[in-house]
């Protein structure tokens, strides 16, 4: 299946795909609205290393999902290979939270989970911070699948 | 003496969401959120206006403008002409500059019309019919010879061979950066054009770009062995260039760093300060040893151009070349781009690349040489028409750099000098060069070439040409407007109407 | 065709289900619930009662699920007995199932300590299953004042649950804090003044010794008079089915790594078993969701035939009161170090010992926690990694360079 990856090399650390993700999955039309005088939850993080070195985190989707197994509200499932939450069954446990290895689960800021859903839920279509990143650090494509 | 900044920043809080994507693009640290206010504030005295923040705003948010804080009009002393006085009586200094002369001189190219068929002789449909760019660089022999057996002797003297006539001329590797390199050489090699290593040697890395690579050997030799000159498919002795003739290339130390130093065979961090004059060179007999010098080396199989600033005296210099043994004659105009020049020099040395290539193809013409030599025009190139103009004014191609470093993301700040380009262009901050993909510059720079091509194929075919050669030189396809005679006779134009 | 029981319908079943479905889409699958619900996860009731979610929303899985599996699902029944010998079992009313593998997800049942005059409390309710919500939800009224005895998870969640449609809420425990079992001292003092702000009484270190109606006499003399008595002291792993049948176990049914019991063909998953906490390298029972699906799934792999095991077990909750939330995992062995980080929104503690992360107690910040959870897991050597940075916050980039490129530049 078609997953995002990082190119590290070529990640600038501008955080423009956190904020993109956040508007892509703030349902409104205008980033300035949906953002302006808010703290942003986005569901990709971008993490500096040692080195200097940025590049941005978001969900796998695991062949093994922990987080699926954990829900205690059956509200995460796997369909096609793509880990989505229901957020009508979601209660708010973060319970995927604390088990994600990758910390690729996150609060969203009124208590619920998020977690990236490669932007098919929303009107996006296709991954937001990879449409957006300005130097084609985060690629959505085809790597081939974990044996 | 502190002045007031020459841009400002105008911000619109009301759409800032403070990202700060603004704050963590500028290498000159214009930008900065303050948690206090919770506001992103700027110091616009560090802005060169290179527009990165403004591209990268994801609001739109943020615009950079011209202060209208003047000192009081003078039609004499401009503005700038008295902050440069004052700036130099600051620092003692020589002002330095980059890019090409931004000065209101005039630009020929605008005042120079291409024709088109009507009626009877029919434009050609080049979505319909084939349509021939390819060009080839080198000396054209005078007349067929035939083998003892009658057939033709078809050996050419060694040829540079472009699927269409725009090359990539000549930027160091120091200069601009490792990223920018890998895009013009990738560009090149998809494209089946040529780019031009600039005086800074060649990567290791890009050796395997040879085959669309010219190599360079300027006055400071920097980074020419045997190895270097073996790897391209031509060599480009730079005599002078458009943006600075008279004086050698000049790469400060702090760009020298790491693989520029390795590639220039020099320390790190020591200036790479090239010669005005190549020493050896005195006279064109000089300059046909160092030709001669050179094909020796690679036997005879590579093309050699020498490239020449525009100036005054350029047809009769240009005759020399045509005699010194070179296969190509490279003419930079004045206009041309710098990654640091003086000032007074950039902006007032050299005359224009149009009245040079016409002086000089008329010149090789009528000495009958113009078939010793190939000639490359450069010196601020822009767009196909300006391709298709210089071709029906003598030239066999064109050298870009300007357009180039524009398709690679250069907003022509220039402030190349300064090493802080933002765009990972002119810079060997590694935290700078990343910002250009080499995946996306080279695929902009095909673009660029790609959609030129089809521009010079429609404009062809509206004069009823269905091949670049058959331009080549044929100045009835041209008429100029608002110039005078004189300009219309070096041109070899007539003027529109007539 | 293989026949497969499960005993029991909570997720560790349904976790068996498409362990087995996994391997084998043949076989027949029989499950018997005592409950007449379809599978539902407990700590649901009590967002139920906050009406977070409601009955239709609380299904751990879709209407069809059962029929989708082609699962044959024995509602209202229990399992009596399990014969090993003849691999078949014996249902509450007679009816008798044979085996190729069986399954007990008993799960476990409410443990109520002797209290002089409980029989006398009219209102008094457990608080494990749906039917216990609806009941406690028939009863409460706003005038209702609440007794609930058990400061733990099932206690606090309950009261959190009531917490508006009620008048009062007191809640008492023996233990002297508030979550004893999965947190300290300090962690649980800021628990216990979240829930004390926001109007939950506590009477700590004591319990009720004697009712007579509506009034509670605590071991430390107070008394207290209420509407509604809940009783969440604990819970007791339901083992008798598979020790009766001659299976090994302490206060859970031992299980291996691939969820077997001690006998023959027959495993045993979720909150009925002990098994293996590698945080503390001890065997105990860890009642709590996550392993309940996975040792469910892992002993319905191994049950069709497949190989799988569920080998790095630790306990670990997550768990909020009124938006303060709380992530606990591993341990705190004896002689371990700690790094804290504190403040009076948040307290980080991490529990290290012989350069592993064993444990830890976080507060007030969740963010990427389970970055954490993944280093006790993997038991990765903390000198294998940038731990001083990981301390502060949770991140891949700390991991080491290899890690991260498996991670993030192939599928995992």
């Amino acid at each position: 299946m078609k997953r995002i990856y990082v190119r590290e090399e070529w990640c600038l650390g501008c955080h423009l795909c956190e904020y993109n993700c956040a508007f892509a999955n703030s349902g409104m039309t205008d980033m300035v609205k949906a953002l302006r005088g808010k703290t942003i939850y986005p569901r990709i993080q971008v993490e500096t290393d040692e080195n200097g070195v940025t590049y941005a985190v978001s969900c796998r989707h695991c062949k093994d999902p922990v987080c699926v197994k954990s829900c205690i509200a059956g509200a995460i499932s796997q369909k096609d290979g793509v880990i989505e939450i229901n957020h009508d069954k979601c209660v708010g446990c973060l319970t995927c939270v604390l088990v994600c290895p990758y910390g690729a689960v996150v609060e969203d800021g009124s208590g619920v989970a998020q977690k990236c859903e490669l932007c098919m839920k929303n009107a996006c279509g296709a991954p937001a911070c990879v449409k957006g990143c300005p130097n084609g650090a985060i690629v959505y494509e085809e790597r081939g699948e974990r044996e | 003496m502190n002045f007031y900044p020459e841009f400002e920043v105008v911000r619109s809080d009301s759409r800032c969401i403070r990202c700060r994507v603004c704050e963590r693009q500028c290498a000159n640290e214009v930008h900065w959120y303050d948690a206090d206010g919770k506001v992103m504030l700027s110091d616009e005295s560090k802005c060169v206006n290179c527009q990165r923040c403004v591209t990268l705003c994801p609001t739109r948010a943020l615009k950079i403008v011209k202060s209208d804080c003047r000192l009081r009009e003078n039609a004499n002393y401009s503005d700038q002409t008295i902050k440069e006085i004052y700036r130099q009586a600051e620092t003692g200094g020589v002002l330095l500059s980059s890019m090409g002369n931004p000065n209101p001189l005039p630009v020929y190219w605008d005042r120079i019309l291409i024709n088109a068929s009507q009626v009877t002789n029919p434009p050609i449909d080049p979505l319909r019919e084939p349509m021939e760019t390819r060009v080839s660089l080198g000396k054209k022999p005078d007349h067929i010879t035939r083998n003892p057996d009658g057939s033709i002797d078809t050996k050419l003297p060694p040829q540079l061979t472009l699927s269409m006539p725009v090359m990539f001329s000549a930027m160091s590797y120091g200069s601009i950066s490792y990223n920018a390199h890998a895009s013009l050489a990738r560009a090149a090699s998809a494209l089946g054009i040529y780019y031009n290593t600039g005086e800074g040697g060649l990567h290791e890395d890009f050796y395997q770009y040879g085959k669309n690579t010219i190599v360079q050997v300027a006055s400071g030799r920097f980074g020419v062995h045997k190895d270097y000159l073996e790897a391209g498919a031509a060599i480009e002795i730079k005599m002078g260039q458009g943006a600075k003739p008279g004086i050698g290339g000049h790469l400060p130390g702090t760009k020298a760093v790491g693989d520029v130093s390795k590639t220039r065979m020099i320390p790190e961090g020591s200036d790479a300060i090239s010669p005005a004059p190549h020493h050896d060179i005195y006279s064109i007999e000089d300059l046909r040893q160092l030709v001669y010098s050179l094909k020796e080396a690679t036997e005879y199989r590579l093309p050699v151009i020498v490239k020449v600033a525009a100036v005054h005296n350029i047809a009769a210099i240009a005759s020399g070349i045509a005699r010194s043994g070179a296969d190509i004659i490279a003419i930079d105009g004045f206009r041309g781009g710098t990654g640091a020049a003086p000032t007074r020099i950039r902006d007032n040395v050299g005359i224009p690349i149009e009245l040079a290539l016409a002086a000089v193809d008329k010149r090789l013409r009528d000495e009958g040489i113009r078939n010793n030599v190939s000639i490359i025009c450069g010196g601020s190139v822009r767009s196909a028409a300006d391709v298709v103009k210089a071709i029906a004014l003598g030239a066999d191609a064109c050298y870009i750099a300007t357009a180039a470093c524009l398709a690679m993301g250069c907003h022509l700040c220039r402030s190349c000098h300064t090493g802080k380009c933002n765009w990972g262009i002119a810079t060997q901050r590694p935290d700078l060069v990343k910002r250009l993909n080499p995946d996306i510059g080279s695929q902009r720079l095909i673009n660029l070439m790609d959609a030129w091509r089809h521009e010079i194929k429609e404009l062809m075919g509206g004069m009823g040409i269905n091949s670049i050669e058959a331009l080549r030189g044929n100045r009835l396809m041209l008429r100029g407007v608002g110039l005078t005679e004189k300009e219309l006779q070096i041109l070899g134009i007539s003027h529109a109407g007539e | 065709m293989k026949r497969y029981i499960i005993i029991g319908n909570g997720v560790a079943a349904a976790g068996c289900i498409e362990g087995i479905r996994s391997v084998d889409a043949e076989g027949s699958i029989t499950v018997i619930s005592a409950e007449n619900h379809p599978v539902y996860c407990r700590p649901l009731i009590s967002y139920y009662l906050e009406q977070k979610t409601d009955l239709k929303r609380m299904q751990y899985r879709a209407d069809s699920f059962y029929a989708d599996h082609h699962v044959n699902l024995v509602c209202g029944r229990s399992a009596a007995e399990i014969r090993a010998e003849e691999k078949e079992i014996v249902l509450d009313n007679g009816d008798s199932f044979s085996y190729d593998a069986l399954c007990c997800c008993t799960g476990s049942s409410p443990f109520v300590p002797p209290m002089t005059g409980l029989d006398t409390v009219e209102n008094k309710f457990s608080f494990m299953t749906i039917d216990d919500t609806l009941a406690l939800e028939q009863v409460i009224t706003p005038d209702s004042r609440v007794l609930i005895i058990g400061a733990g998870l099932i206690g606090l969640k309950c009261a959190e649950g009531l917490h508006g449609r009620v008048k009062s809420i007191t809640v008492c425990d023996l233990a002297p804090r508030v979550l004893s079992s999965i947190l300290d001292d300090k962690c649980a003092a800021m628990m216990q003044k979240h829930l004390e702000a926001n109007g939950i009484s506590f009477l700590l270190g004591t319990s009720a010794k004697e009712f007579s109606g509506n009034h509670a006499v605590m071991q430390n003399g107070a008394e207290v008079d209420f509407d509604v008595l809940v009783l969440a002291v604990g819970v007791r792993a339901n083992t008798a089915l598979v020790k009766n049948a001659g299976g090994a176990g302490g206060r859970g049914i031992a299980v291996s790594d691939a969820c077997e019991t001690s006998l023959p063909d027959i495993y045993a998953a979720g909150d009925c078993t002990e098994y293996h906490d590698i945080s503390s390298d001890t065997v105990k029972v860890m009642a709590l969701m996550p392993n309940a699906y996975m040792q469910g799934h892992t002993a319905g792999v191994n049950m069709a035939g497949g190989s799988a095991v569920f080998d790095n077990a630790i306990p670990m909750n997550s768990i909020g009161f009124f938006g303060l939330h709380c992530h606990t995992a591993g341990s705190q062995p004896e002689g371990c170090e700690m790094y804290e980080e504190a403040d009076e929104q948040h307290i980080k503690r991490l529990f290290i010992k012989d350069d592993r992360l064993t444990g830890f107690m976080l507060i007030g910040q969740m963010h990427r926690t389970g970055i954490y959870t993944a280093l006790i897991r993997s038991q990765t050597p903390l000198s294998s990694v940038d731990f001083a940075r990981l301390k502060i916050e949770p991140q891949l980039a700390a991991m080491g360079r290899a890690y991260r490129d498996k991670v993030l530049k192939g599928a995992v």
